[in-house]
């Protein structure tokens, strides 16, 4: 018994080379595909989707303007995606454009960390307390189906024609989502880790810290990124409605398109936010993946 | 030696909040409480008349029915019984994760560890993690956390996998690292709830190996639940079966320890067979 400690795993011989074969045997043949080919073909299986959806926008673009539904085309008021693109490129190469999409992202972004914080922070609480577990639960699931655009009067009324009343939308819109997230992350932590965790010694805090909330993290993840949807549309709805005089931005310059009949104009505008969208959202999803492949929880499919 | 280091004196500081009752006398304990690790000397776990009761009135269920057994340390232990004898119940009051209704359970201040039939390894972290958490909630210093988890790791045969996530083992490998963890809690008591019970034949003929010889290396009391009555022959130093709705004690089978023993050995053919005749006897009861 003294000895078994000194040179390898402890155990008689014939007994490790069992178990060591048994492992090798139920681990199979993993294969490390590495290497340039690789790489290319990951590469490749995560754009064709994208480059797919962008001709297919393109296309229905190109139908839309042969279509003459307004009656507008002879008249140069709506262009095919070439000259549109054209113009999208042309105004690129403006500052306005570019001030326009700084002071949309820089809104985004504040409204969006205050709903991040004030969410988490709520279902943190939320979610400890059993009592008010069962008072706000229905509280909560009600405000995400409330539209964000029907709380404009009344923010405008609290806050004036001010930054502050498209914020205090996207948090309205966002928070509810990052705490439903959170609270339902920790109402499905599985029972058996909770066990395994008690009998661990983790209590209150460490608890918490240990499990529960890398257990919630799944659910919190997919709050956050509902969250960034609610926030996203309340921000356009936000600067559509609430004009801030003297401030550039993308709801702006959509409604400038549609006050000169500038059918071109609001396309390139649109755009430009589709864009914005989908990057956001690519980020939300590669992060949502990585999580799961750690935890092992990709079909193949999803993994290759 | 490869026993983790004993600390002297109760050592569980919850172990009031837990339902044990390190203080109180039971026949059989005499003055060993607190002083686990030295083998032979007494009881590790005494549970006297212990009931368990879920729900009230007409439509209550006793679980448990004023069952008493202890075990000696360093002893192992088999429950073996058809369902509805309680034998989960009774590990998790042992555990101090479930409370008696009536009775009274005594592991004399001794850390006590259980293991699941499911691994409940936490997917976030690596083998290594799993152990360094159980370890942590002890409050053990990082590096030594680090250095322990991977000694704890190699008595189970699973150092190079201590960077892999339970998703990327097999489930022997899981249940290994489960037991890792279990052992990390430096605990003098196991309890096992039918920790084999979801692996194939093979797999757990070559953990009854591995477990056996890892218990008489720490010394460790263990009281395994098992519905696998072959399983119980092979492992036990005693076996004993249970009636079901409500569980008691209804025989007791000592095994002596002649030699080494393996799953298809005569002896523990013989005394499975005995054990599966009284168990069906009492099934039919149920008819």
């Amino acid at each position: 018994m003294a000895s078994t400690q000194t040179s390898g795993p402890p155990g008689t011989a014939s007994q490790t080379a069992a178990i060591t074969g048994l492992d090798s045997l139920e681990l199979g043949v993993v294969s490390t595909g590495r290497g340039p080919g690789r790489l290319a073909r990951k590469a490749w299986t995560a754009t064709w989707p994208k480059l797919l959806a962008i001709g297919l926008a393109l296309v229905a673009w190109q139908l839309f303007y042969l279509s003459n539904f307004h009656g507008d085309t002879a008249a140069g008021l709506v262009k095919g995606p070439g000259a549109g693109l054209a113009d999208l490129w042309d105004q690129m190469q403006h500052a306005q454009l570019w001030q326009a999409i700084g002071t949309t992202a820089q809104t985004a972004v504040t409204g969006y960390l205050l709903a991040l914080v004030i969410g988490s922070v709520i279902g943190a609480i939320v979610s400890r307390i059993p009592p008010l577990r069962a008072a706000t639960g229905s509280i909560i699931s009600g405000l995400q189906t409330m539209p964000s655009i029907a709380w404009f009067p009344f923010a405008i009324i609290l806050f004036g024609t001010s930054v502050s009343a498209i914020l205090f939308v996207m948090v309205l819109g966002a928070a509810p989502s990052i705490a439903n997230g959170l609270i339902t992350g920790v109402d499905y932590t599985p029972p058996l880790l909770l066990r395994a965790g008690r009998t661990m010694g983790l209590r209150g805090i460490a608890l918490y810290r240990h499990l529960i909330l890398p257990a919630s993290l799944p659910a919190y993840l997919a709050g956050l990124k509902q969250g960034w949807a609610f926030a996203w549309r309340s921000l356009m709805a936000g600067q559509l409605l609430v004009i801030i005089v003297g401030q550039l931005s993308l709801g702006i310059l959509l409604n400038n398109a549609q006050d000169n009949q500038d059918l071109t104009g609001a396309i390139s505008i649109m755009i430009v936010i589709l864009i914005i969208g989908i990057v956001v959202d690519a980020i939300f999803s590669k992060t949502d993946l990585a999580v799961r492949r750690r935890r092992g929880l990709l079909t193949e499919a999803q993994s290759a | 030696m490869n026993v983790l280091q004993r600390n002297g004196g109760p050592r569980d500081p919850n172990a009031l909040l837990n339902g044990h009752r390190p203080g109180e006398s039971v026949p059989g304990t005499g003055g060993t409480k607190g002083t686990g690790g030295t083998k032979g000397t007494g009881a590790a776990i005494s549970l006297t008349e212990v009931s368990k009761v879920y729900g009230r009135g007409p439509g209550a269920v006793r679980a448990v029915d004023r069952l008493s057994l202890t075990v000696g340390d360093g002893e192992f232990v088999c429950l073996v019984g058809a369902s509805g004898c309680g034998k989960s119940t009774l590990l998790s009051i042992v555990a101090g994760l479930d409370m008696p209704t009536a009775g009274q359970v005594d592991t004399g201040g001794r850390r006590v560890a259980i293991m699941f039939q499911e691994p409940a390894l936490f997917p976030w972290l690596t083998a290594r993690r799993n152990v360094e958490l159980a370890l942590r909630a002890l409050k053990v210093a990082k590096d030594e956390r680090r250095r322990r988890a991977i000694q704890l790791l190699e008595a189970v045969h699973l150092r190079d996998f201590a960077d892999k996530r339970p998703h990327e083992l097999s489930g022997g490998m899981r249940q290994r690292v489960a037991l890792a963890r279990a052992l990390a809690q430096n605990a003098d008591v196991l309890l096992m709830d039918e920790p084999f019970g979801a692996l194939d034949a093979m797999t757990r003929d070559l953990l009854h190996d591995e477990l056996e010889r890892i218990c008489s290396e720490r010394s460790l009391t263990v009281l395994f639940v098992t519905h696998n009555v072959r399983e119980a022959a092979r492992l036990g130093d005693r076996v004993v079966l249970l009636s079901s709705r409500p569980g008691r004690v209804i025989e007791e089978y000592d095994v002596p320890r002649t030699g080494p023993r393996r799953i298809d050995s005569a002896s523990v053919a013989d005394l499975a067979s005995t054990v599966t005749d009284r168990l069906r006897e009492e099934m039919s009861r149920h008819g």
